[in-house]
């Protein structure tokens, strides 16, 4: 079906000067010094601010809304309800598509009548000062009468339960069914099954959501906000009945995402007001709206079946997921379809079946999470492939050998991945850069776990995905590049302008990037799915790669030599080996302008566009291609005590060529700091879908006691689809940690716990045998 | 000491004039109306100091530690009223683009900046480590940082930049 990769396929006739070096990021100095102006730092004269009035039950019937006191509040500019609002929605299928047509799954603004989760806004208040606004929320009086509610999905599956959505509570279905199973079972000397469970995460980024919007003498609606996707214009104009071209969205540089700001937050609330008062609107979540105002991660429920050979060949692979997709649906469909695709891990299952569902409850909602689906079958697959070893009494590392996917071999859905699937290569590595082992002292016992993975970038082919970028040159020789693309703090617009300095010989210090805006910058779809490099990165090569071409005629022309022979680098142009044949970048782009030569470029990446999977078997192509590594860790544990400490880190991943190495670091470093809190401390607990952890003082994050110092081995294969033939790690950093802590417990401990996070009492428990 | 004139009866209908109060951040005077509940850190953001980040309200994160007398505090947990004429610097006041402070500088050359959102309070909490430890230990800096929550980058090049800052600041310290 493909050739096997070309490590020199992706590369441009260009030597790499700045690409592959860690150069200083763009959005670095302004963010050390406090310069940064972030989403929330913006104000206007005038300006009112607002509040969200929230449920806080999570089933109920609203049966009465009085918002007369809280309107005659002086300072109280305006109260919105349902009753004001017109019977429009609010869009929540994905975000950013540019001609699909979405699910039918929007959602109420504010509760009509139904509340569904807790923390479903009730009303809107605009104020002159956030004094009044909170003022105004104590004095709305509400009747709520509790509804009947179902709070796990196993639960809400079952005939009879309460229903949240549709009419049985099943949002979404995948089926993946490839080989013969019953054969598959038939030739295995050995089935190991088991059930992991995974929890609800929070994304806890340090900004909270925040946004001021104002309508401008257009009457558009401008709106400046903290978001991972400033494409939410076209959902917000439609939720507000406004024309496509009526919104326009500003970005900032995000104080962080992690899939946590690509649905909308507080967008069309303050398109809403803005739009009502005429007057400018500030909008900022508190920490604890934060947590009761956005999705969370799924919760899954993953069984896993595994016929597997004395050998170590794995013959026959089923498996049941089932994923909480809370009140409404969001991405739920996409997440469970991420987790289908990945259920197998990075092995060749030649007989597989997998059978996913994704069931609404009256929890909060659950979307988009870093990973994404992949993340928590990841945490399955990575345990089952340990107790498979360990039933069939093979060493771990050599069951994962007998079983790696290998380059040009068919993943889950029959894709073959067109890149170098380097997995076993990873694995070595990064468990044997784990050196000696911490001897064990006491009470303490030490572990070692492993996980490797497989891990999409890029959105799902049937999306259409598409992405733009412009590049163009100045009379002074430096360089501007726009896109849409929004940063939320991985360096996105700083690896643009790296790839066009590249590109165009130039220096760092000579460019500047433009990005996320709606309305003025070329429209480069989300900063999601781990795309952005991949998508925009490619669009502004190409878009510098046009400029390029134009430039290096020019000068060829000037210097009566073959274009091949011209050489950009370092704000110079030059002709190979002819040290009298040269002149300056600038130079060179205003002999261009003077000649009326086009000195910009705008283009438009196209990711492989593909039919849907067969929804039969599941078969297809999913994504354009897949980022493979592992991660390695070593713990000590404290039976007394339960604590289990991370006491080594070492992540191996192939990303394919990397554009910054020290941003990669950064991917790698904090996606092991989060694994590590999914793994051992993470956790909202809804109680009869009431959140018990609303504050970071008890949703406990890893801090900087809490982690060990990371090692990355990072490995270039140079076969990505992404510029330069980078592959993507924003996602994949986080998907193999927090299984590998797991590996790593239960090789200390001697058993295994089952569900994370794997906290003290659990540990305990199980060293007692206390189920 | 601070001074605090008037003290808020218990209650929610208490109710306790406002008072212009003066505030010296960053070697500036700022002036304000200011009503007794008032945070520093909503006073700072009110006058500007918007590099004071705002990301729990309650201490938990660290996001808008400034600097009270060299010392870092949480300015969500400091009422504005308590700090009339102490030296209060804010990240933003350590240094300029131009003018990095070392920290500053540590910081964006190791790459131990994501998103930015936790670094000026980040920024603030090392300084204050190193103005007490000046060749810290790593156990120090955990300790140090330990008030500062980052969810970007794992703190991994945070201790590389603290240490490469410390050991830029002791020679400076040495060449004087």
């Amino acid at each position: 079906m493909s050739a096997p990769f070309d490590p020199n396929r992706n590369l441009a006739n260009v030597s790499l000067r700045h690409v592959g070096k860690p150069l200083v990021r763009t959005d670095a100095p302004g963010k050390a010094t406090g310069r940064t102006p972030y989403a929330g730092d913006y104000v206007m004269p005038g300006m009112l601010h607002a509040k969200v009035l929230r449920s806080p039950m999570p089933s109920a019937r609203l049966v009465r809304l009085d918002v007369s006191k809280a309107r005659a509040l002086e300072g109280v500019a305006l109260v919105l309800t349902a009753r004001d609002l017109p019977d429009r929605l609010a869009p929540t299928d994905i975000p950013g598509q540019t001609g699909q047509t979405r699910l039918k799954t929007d959602q109420q603004i504010l509760v009509r009548e139904r509340v569904r989760y807790h923390g479903e806004p009730l009303a809107l208040i605009a104020a002159e000062s956030v004094d009044v606004a909170e003022k105004a929320m104590s004095l709305i009086d509400y009747d709520l009468e509790p509804w009947p509610g179902v709070f796990d999905p196993e639960s809400a599956m079952r005939p009879g339960a309460p229903v949240v959505q549709g009419t049985d509570n099943i949002v979404a279905r995948h089926a993946i069914g490839k080989g013969d199973i019953d054969a598959g079972f038939a030739a295995a000397d050995m089935v190991v099954e088991r059930t992991y469970r995974t929890q609800f995460i929070e994304h806890a980024f340090l900004e909270p959501e925040v946004g001021l919007a104002w309508v401008d003498e257009n009457d558009v609606v401008n709106i400046r906000v903290s978001t991972q996707v400033i494409e939410h214009f076209r959902f917000i104009a439609d939720a507000i009945g406004v024309p496509h071209n009526k919104v326009r969205i500003m970005g900032a540089l995000v104080g962080g995402g992690f899939g946590g700001k690509e649905d909308i937050t507080v967008e069309i609330y303050l398109a809403l007001l803005a739009k009502h008062t005429g007057r400018p609107v500030r909008l900022e979540f508190t920490r604890e709206d934060s947590f009761v105002g956005h999705g969370k991660r799924h919760p899954f429920i993953l069984t896993y079946k595994t016929g597997v050979k004395r050998n170590g060949k794995i013959t026959a692979l089923d498996v049941r997921l089932v994923s909480d997709a809370g009140a409404y649906v969001f991405l739920s469909p996409y997440v469970l379809l991420y987790g289908a695709i990945a259920a197998p891990g990075p092995y060749l299952i030649e007989n597989l079946k997998v059978d996913a569902v994704s069931v609404a409850t009256n929890n909060m909602y659950t979307s988009a999470f870093r990973g994404f689906g992949s993340a928590q079958a990841c945490v399955a697959y990575e345990q089952q492939m340990d107790e498979v070893a360990q039933a069939i009494g093979i060493d771990r590392l050599d069951l994962r050998r007998r079983n790696y996917l290998k380059t040009g071999e068919p993943t889950a859905t029959g894709y073959r991945v067109p890149s170098a699937v380097w997995t076993e290569r990873c694995a070595d590595i990064a468990w044997q850069a784990l050196g000696e082992k911490t001897p064990a002292k006491g009470a303490i016992r030490i572990g070692r776990g492993l996980a490797a993975y497989q891990q999409s970038y890029g959105r799902l082919t049937f999306l259409h995905d598409t992405s733009e970028a412009w590049v163009g040159v100045e009379v002074d020789g430096t360089v501007i590049v726009r896109s849409g693309v929004t940063d939320i703090g991985a360096g996105q617009a700083s690896a643009l302008a790296q790839i066009a300095i590249e590109v165009l010989g130039v220096n760092m210090e000579n460019v500047v990037v433009y990005n996320s805006d709606s309305a003025v910058t070329p429209l480069a779809g989300t900063t999601t799915a781990t795309r952005a490099l991949y998508m925009t990165g490619n669009a502004a090569r190409v878009a510098a790669e046009a400029v390029r071409g134009r430039l290096v005629a020019r000068a060829a022309k000037a210097f009566g030599v073959p274009v091949d022979d011209v050489v950009l680098a370092d704000n110079k142009v030059s002709a190979l080996d002819r040290p009298d044949k040269a002149m300056s970048f600038a130079d060179l782009v205003r002999l261009c302008a003077t000649e009326g030569i086009q000195r910009s470029e705008l283009a438009m990446f196209r990711a492989p566009f593909t039919d849907r999977l067969d929804p039969a078997t599941g078969q297809g192509q999913a994504f354009a291609d897949f980022t493979y590594g592992a991660h390695a860790i070593e713990v000590a544990v404290d039976t007394e005590t339960g604590e289990v400490t991370v006491l080594k880190s070492v992540a191996c991943h192939d990303v394919g060529q990397c554009i910054n190495p020290a941003a990669v670091e950064g991917q790698i470093e904090g996606g092991a700091a989060q694994g590590q809190g999914y793994a051992l401390s993470e956790e909202m607990i809804y109680r009869e879908g009431r959140l018990m952890t609303p504050s970071l003082s008890e949703y406990l994050i890893p801090t900087a006691m809490d982690v060990p110092v990371v090692k990355s081995i990072i490995l270039e294969s140079r076969s990505g689809v992404g510029p330069f033939g980078a592959k993507g790690i924003g996602e994949p950093a986080l998907t193999p940690v927090a299984p590998a802590i797991a590996n790593a417990v239960a090789d200390a401990i001697g058993r295994r716990i089952h569900d994370l996070p794997i906290t003290p009492e659990k540990v305990v428990r199980a060293l007692h045998g206390i189920d | 000491m601070p001074k605090t004139k008037a003290r808020a009866k218990p209650g929610p209908r208490a109710k306790v004039e406002s008072r212009s109060i003066t505030l010296r951040v960053n070697g500036r005077t700022i002036e304000a109306e200011t009503p007794p509940h008032r945070t520093l850190l909503e006073a700072l953001r009110d006058a500007g100091f918007v590099d004071v980040k705002r990301g729990c309200e309650k201490g938990d994160c660290g996001a808008c530690a400034v600097l009270l007398d060299g010392v870092a505090v949480d300015s969500c947990l400091t009422l504005a009223w308590t700090v009339e004429g102490r030296d209060i610097v804010t990240a933003a006041g350590l240094g300029s683009h131009d003018a990095m402070h070392p920290l500053q500088r540590a910081f964006v050359e190791r790459g131990a900046i994501q998103c930015g959102y936790c670094t000026p309070g980040l920024i603030v909490a090392a300084q204050s480590l190193l103005a007490e430890a000046p060749d810290p230990s790593e156990d120090d800096i955990r300790l140090g940082l330990s008030g500062n929550l980052c969810r970007c980058t794992g703190y991994t090049k945070v201790f590389e930049a603290i240490r490469d800052a410390a050991a830029e600041m002791r020679s400076a310290r040495r060449r004087r």
